[in-house]
């Protein structure tokens, strides 16, 4: 059983990165929730103020692992240009996409959305994270700023869920391949 | 004792400045051939380097420049948010690629 070098990158960026931050969303709501509307009543103990700001700064710190591998290891193999001669179009997965009517739309909508909107997210968390840990209980007294936070939040949610999906589809219609293949299991 | 809302609102204008400039950068970019071949940065990567690069800088800076003036002091959150949101909307808008093509005539 073996994988490419590009693929296992591509692997640990989408699923990694995206798919850990998609997971860890519902937690950072409940997280802020937690501290921010119930606390207000229910103080929440120091030890978990600070279990809850290790998680916001670790969301956000994924966000950013996400966003740089994505835009400066993968976009790269992505879109190189087709050497002069080279009709199998495989390792091009840009130009590949871009042969037929039928795929390009995967390209003109999915990864120029996708390039762009998925850097929301690690600016949005990055503020949560740092609002969080500037005010942690005292949010409740803020309601505004709990909402702005929240809202971010959502919106984080949102184009991550957007990069996640296409990248997703992207990657079964032309899949980033190349480099080195890994051996991960030998049968014997 | 209460911490002033300033710092916090400072955070929350300077995402939604950074979110706003990503926005328009990627439409400069995709809209101006000059403009996307000033914005790669790393060739590689094209002019993508260039507009997240920029669109973190403004973003840093701005947060840098509100939460010295605000350091101390409260503001009118609602204000505030709205001009965040309305920013981080124009940013949305203006990366998704139906409307960019739409704003251009394509």
């Amino acid at each position: 059983m073996e994988i490419s070098f590009r693929d296992l990158i591509t692997v640990l960026h989408g699923m990694g990165f995206g798919a850990l931050f998609m997971l860890a969303f519902s937690g950072a709501i409940g997280v802020i929730y937690a501290t921010a509307v119930v606390g207000a009543e229910i103080p929440v103990p120091r030890r978990a103020n600070r279990m809850f700001r290790f998680y916001l700064i670790s969301m956000a710190t994924v966000a950013w692992l996400a966003v740089l591998s994505g835009a400066y290891i993968i976009y790269p193999w992505y879109r190189a240009a087709v050497p002069p001669g080279v009709t199998d179009l495989g390792g091009y997965p840009r130009s590949l996409l871009l042969s037929s009517p039928f795929t390009a739309g995967w390209h003109d909508l999915g990864m120029e959305w996708k390039e762009h909107i998925a850097w929301f997210t690690p600016i949005a968390m990055t503020m949560v994270a740092y609002v969080f840990m500037k005010y942690g209980p005292q949010l409740a007294l803020h309601k505004h700023l709990r909402n702005a936070v929240l809202g971010f939040t959502a919106v984080a949610f949102f184009a991550t869920a957007v990069a996640g999906g296409f990248g997703a589809f992207l990657n079964k219609y032309a899949p980033v391949r190349g480099g080195d293949e890994i051996v991960l299991y030998e049968q014997h | 004792m209460q911490i002033t809302n300033g710092p916090g609102a400072a955070a929350i204008l300077a995402a939604g400045i950074g979110s706003g400039t990503l926005g328009v950068l990627a439409l400069a970019a995709d809209a101006s051939p000059p403009i996307s071949h000033a914005l790669a940065f790393w060739p590689p990567s094209g002019d993508l380097s260039g507009v997240t690069t920029v669109a973190i800088a403004v973003w840093l800076v701005a947060w840098a420049g509100l939460s010295r003036r605000w350091a101390t002091r409260d503001v009118d959150l609602v204000r505030v948010n709205i001009a965040a949101f309305v920013l981080l909307l124009i940013g949305l808008l203006l990366t998704f690629p139906p409307f960019m093509d739409l704003l251009q005539g394509k």
